[in-house]
């Protein structure tokens, strides 16, 4: 291999490249100049999105990872440019999101001196990073960012952080890159132990009532094939956390629907029937469980996971099954009877029939004046044929919209599932949609969460990125709101919003858009958001005080799920 | 039930690996009671002894916790009942109290402890064992009133008969190398 003198900053650049980086997402700034001033001369090669805040090239970085499977990248300068990224990293760090964040540091000698917009974006970035590093010499840097995309892509995916000091970047060095394919002190999947399958296999076969959870382990470990050939071979009903979404069809006979606080009435309340679990790339999060100790008390639990440390962590496996589930899954296909548990299914059926005639049928067709959001959810989701990538932002209108978008494709549901990210959507819907330029992304928000990052408007326009934004307007902080009717005597302190005109705002932005109030204009002023060509803002005005059901209580078991106040 | 725990994590030498390992800790509200690092007889690779209070199934999960980190080799946990342990304790005592009777050179004889360096002002002696010998040791020498006194964290070796890191490390790059 030749090598070739050249600057850290350009070696950066270089890095990116090998690793097929084709999107960055950044804000320059002080310590980040030298690696801004190299990518000037390579805009042909790689395309940089230039934000209004770090926080949403973090969440746009987000997104990009989320449809596309590889990592997402962004630049942000030292000091508030770094830490303005923190929320993001925090949020990739608990959804499992690849990432690799480059911040640019003060030169090495004023390190720790209190200079001019330092500060410890290492330390800072510790408990929220699966890796970070800090670079202080030319030479390290095609090494550390190999390794860096390595670590941020395989096994358990997560964010990154490598931190260049700016006299690295100025620096110069003899370039050579190697793809990192292995560190000695990590292991990104351990082979899976047929035994265990064997172990898993015989206890699905005997079986009465069992049940599986899958979650996004699925998704990242592109093993929707084999979750769906396993689900028809054993004939075992199907349900998913929120990051499981959209891995196997919402249609499928034998997805019986949403786990957790707010999922499905069935998966919920027979979820402490069943006699085996079979939980698939999930975690046991504690909106999916409710409370720990009366969950799922009567079933053997089989975890198939690919990080060690989520074993028996929350609940306690009967057999654990280790690695990817794509080949975990396919072993253990191999391995099992084929089956039908009709009564079982039956059971769920009822439960939809419950929850459709208590609740769903008046989120989707209601009669009352109010617009809901179900019929929004419902009508938008149609009219694009369920093949639209939804983006999602934190709160009542992210479970309407998990609840009720139905979806074709997997990698199609962009969200913030761990850490409940207000200000999340807007942003990670401009990365979804540089991800996959050819589908349609239709972004819905909430009035509150709009506006913690709604300056991304700003790069929407400047980019002509065609997201369809669906704002879902009840100048409440909805879910907030939601909790303090039902638990806190209805004092609805801090939740009421006094908003702007988010139309002329839009219209400041250079982006169309209009504001639907009636539901006789909701069906056209859907369609007129998405014939329109380039970015669109829809805002719909919806029925003030309505609540998100079924629900099951903090504290409470999953079996005590409520279907009304 | 809580009780004491000895985690060994052996690491690869990376600046800011001690702060990953410590927030392990610190997130689950865990004190460390005491903490040794060191590089191990494998040269590069580096020797965290951490003595924490926790109850058994806490233990496990920090141990899973720290073995996730990048930079980590191989975490253990054990009891004390499974492990040789020392800590080292250094004692500063004024030497005239030293001449003034003979109690201080019984202590320091029977305590199995020993005298490291006399000076005109001062005396310091050191023994090793466990806390609570040292400990004892601490509560005789300060009837003359100890000047200064410090303990080590813990250090530790298994009654295993093999050194397990050197086999891991074999069965790890086996390992490595399948993979390619």
């Amino acid at each position: 291999m030749t090598t070739k003198k050249v600057t850290g900053s350009q070696a950066v650049i270089l890095s990116l490249l090998e690793e097929g980086v084709d999107t960055i997402f950044g804000y320059p700034g002080g310590a980040i100049m030298p690696v801004y001033d190299a990518l000037y001369d390579f805009d042909k090669n790689v395309k940089h999105i230039l934000t209004r805040h770090e926080q949403g090239a973090v969440h746009a970085a987000e997104g990009y990872a989320r449809v596309t499977g590889k990592a997402g990248v962004c630049f942000a300068t030292s000091g508030p440019g770094a830490t303005n990224l923190i929320t993001g990293i925090a949020d990739a760090m608990i959804d499992s999101t690849p990432l690799v964040c480059i911040t640019g540091q003060v030169a090495s000698p004023l390190l720790g001196t209190d200079a001019f917009q330092e500060s410890d974006v290492v330390g800072i970035s510790m408990p929220v990073t699966k890796w970070n590093y800090q670079i202080t010499t030319p030479e390290e840097i095609p090494e550390a960012i190999a390794q860096a995309f390595y670590i941020a892509q395989t096994g358990r995916p997560g964010p990154v952080l490598i931190d260049i000091t700016k006299d690295a970047q100025f620096g110069e060095l003899e370039f050579e890159y190697k793809q990192c394919t292995k560190i000695r002190s990590y292991v990104p999947e351990m082979p899976v132990d047929p035994f265990k399958v064997k172990e898993a296999a015989e206890i699905i076969d005997q079986a009465k009532k069992p049940l599986i959870l899958f979650g996004q382990g699925v998704i990242i470990g592109n093993a929707e094939d084999e979750l769906k050939a396993f689900i028809e071979k054993t004939g075992i009903p199907a349900a998913w956390t929120l990051l499981g979404l959209s891995a196997i069809p919402t249609d499928h006979p034998l997805n019986v629907g949403m786990l957790g606080m707010h999922g499905n009435y069935g998966p919920n309340l027979l979820t402490n029937e069943a006699d085996v679990i079979i939980a698939v790339g999930m975690r046991f999060d504690d909106r999916v469980t409710g409370k720990v100790s009366g969950y799922a008390p009567n079933a053997k639990i089989i975890h198939l996971e690919i990080d060690p440390a989520e074993i028996d962590k929350i609940v306690k496996a009967t057999v654990a099954v280790l690695g990817n589930s794509k080949k975990s899954l396919k072993m253990l296909t191999d391995n099992v009877k084929e089956n039908s548990h009709d009564e079982w299914i039956e059971r769920f059926r009822k439960c939809d029939m419950i929850e459709n005639e208590k609740i769903i049928h008046k989120d989707l067709y209601p009669e009352k004046p109010g617009l809901t959001m179900g019929e929004v959810i419902r009508i938008a989701a149609d009219k694009t044929n369920h093949e639209a990538i939804l983006v999602t932002d934190v709160g009542q209108h992210q479970m309407i919209a998990s609840r009720y978008f139905k979806f074709r494709n997997s990698k199609s549901n962009v969200t913030s599932g761990g850490l409940g990210t207000m200000g999340f959507g807007l942003p990670a819907s401009m990365g979804a949609q540089l991800g996959k330029p050819e589908r349609t992304v239709i972004a819905v928000i909430g009035d509150g969460g709009f506006q913690m990052t709604i300056q991304e408007l700003g790069t929407i326009a400047q980019n002509k990125l065609p997201v369809k934004i669906i704002v879902l307007n009840n100048n409440f902080l909805g879910m907030v709101r939601q909790w303090q009717q039902l638990f806190f005597e209805k004092r609805y302190s801090f939740t009421e919003l006094q908003n702007p005109d988010f139309i002329t705002i839009a219209k400041g932005f250079g982006i169309d858009g209009h504001k639907v109030e009636k539901r006789d204009n909701l069906d056209g002023g859907i369609q007129k958001m998405l014939d329109h060509n380039g970015p669109y803002l829809l805002e719909v005005v919806i029925e003030k005080e309505d609540n998100v059901f079924p629900m099951v209580p903090t504290g409470a078991s999953v079996s005590e799920v409520i279907l009304e106040p | 039930m809580r009780q004491e725990f000895i985690i060994t994590v052996y690491s690869e030498n990376h600046i800011g690996l001690l702060t990953r390992i410590t927030i392990v800790f610190t997130r689950r509200k865990v004190n460390i009671e005491s903490l040794t690092v060191s590089e191990s007889a494998i040269p590069g690779v580096f020797k965290f002894t951490i003595v924490i209070k926790a109850t058994k199934e806490q233990t496990i999960k920090i141990v899973s916790q720290i073995e996730k980190q990048i930079d980590v080799l191989k975490a253990f946990y054990h009891t004390n009942e499974e492990m040789i342990y020392q800590e080292i304790a250094l004692y500063k005592v004024a030497t005239e109290s030293l001449y003034e009777n003979d109690t201080i050179e019984k202590i320091v004889r029977n305590g199995g402890a020993r005298i490291l360096e006399i000076t005109r002002e001062y005396t310091v002696i050191e023994k090793t064992g466990h806390k609570e010998e040292t400990q004892a040791l601490f509560n005789e020498l300060n009837k003359f009133k100890v000047m200064q006194f410090i303990r080590s964290g813990r250090i530790a070796i298994t009654r295993d008969p093999i050194e397990r890191l050197s086999e891991f490390l074999k069965e790890r790059d086996a390992f490595l190398n399948s993979l390619d």
